[in-house]
């Protein structure tokens, strides 16, 4: 099971309301390479994962949570104190209609989120590659928001994000050598 | 919030960070001792000031890894996307 702790993993602020950049982030909430992908794909793929790698899924798994609720709140604070029009003028008008102020699991281009975005084949190996190149593709999307963003308080939550994206690809990384270890050892034996 | 809120709460997120930063090395590096003596030091450091900002702020955790004050108060606001 799962203990709520009623804190966020990394001090999250905002500079001011800004509608504009809440359109973009909700790609890293409900998106393909989002947060809520990266801990629904790892928690899942651990219940058929080798033994020796478990431990690191359900872990990293369980930050994505984190990370999530970071995002969330993100997004809730560039939003909140926006008008109907404001949110029209960012280019969420649409999202307004359907959902008012309300947090959606939906993609930057205002696609909901889909199971189809992420994969357990089962096999070892390939469920790996799969989380190491979600991993990066996670790390160039904060990448690009950081980009379009002039908020120096949202890029500093956004950099401490992708920082979180390159350690967790690593350590995916190191998973995929201590599974071929042990994989080489049994066909000598 | 107080100003005091602000402070301690960030230093239990900055231990905390090292907290989950050495289980995710600790997962994939088992026998690094040096990394397991730091990870328990941490883990005791990460209790205490989280019993000293119970104590001014209500109540962390659910399910009763904290304790109650009367009334019950771990229903109360702030929530972290409100701070
Ligand atoms: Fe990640």
């Amino acid at each position: 099971m799962w203990v709520y702790e009623k804190k966020l993993q990394y001090p999250v602020k905002v500079s001011t309301c800004n509608p504009r950049l809440a359109k973009y982030l909700i790609e890293q909430y409900g998106g393909a390479d989002g947060e809520l992908s990266a801990a629904l794909r790892y928690l899942n793929q651990r219940y058929t994962i080798p033994d020796k790698v478990v431990g690191l899924l359900n872990d990293i798994g369980t930050e994505e949570f984190a990370h999530l609720e970071m995002i969330a709140t993100l997004i809730y604070k560039l939003t909140k104190d926006a008008t109907p029009a404001q949110l029209e003028e960012a280019g969420l008008g649409a999202y307004y209609v359907n959902h008012d102020q309300a947090l959606y699991y939906q993609n930057a281009a205002g696609s909901p989120w889909t199971a189809t975005y992420i994969q357990a084949k089962g096999d070892p190996i390939a469920d790996l590659y799969e989380d190491i190149a979600a991993e990066e593709k996670a790390r160039a999307t904060y990448q690009w928001i950081i980009d379009l963003s002039d908020d120096p308080f949202l890029n500093d939550s956004l950099k401490f994000l992708r920082e979180r994206e390159i350690v967790h690809s690593q350590r995916f990384h190191e998973a995929v050598e201590i599974l071929k270890e042990e994989r080489d050892r049994k066909k000598i034996f | 919030m107080p100003e005091s809120y602000y402070q301690l709460m960030e230093k239990i997120q900055a231990v905390d960070f090292v907290l989950v930063d050495l289980t995710l090395y600790l997962d994939t590096h088992p026998d690094d001792l040096e990394a397991i003596k730091q990870f328990n030091q941490k883990a005791y450091e990460s209790k205490q000031l989280k019993a000293e900002f119970e104590n001014q702020f209500g109540p962390l955790l659910q399910y009763g890894l904290s304790y109650s004050n009367y009334p019950w108060n771990w229903k109360d606001a702030p929530w972290p996307w409100q701070v």
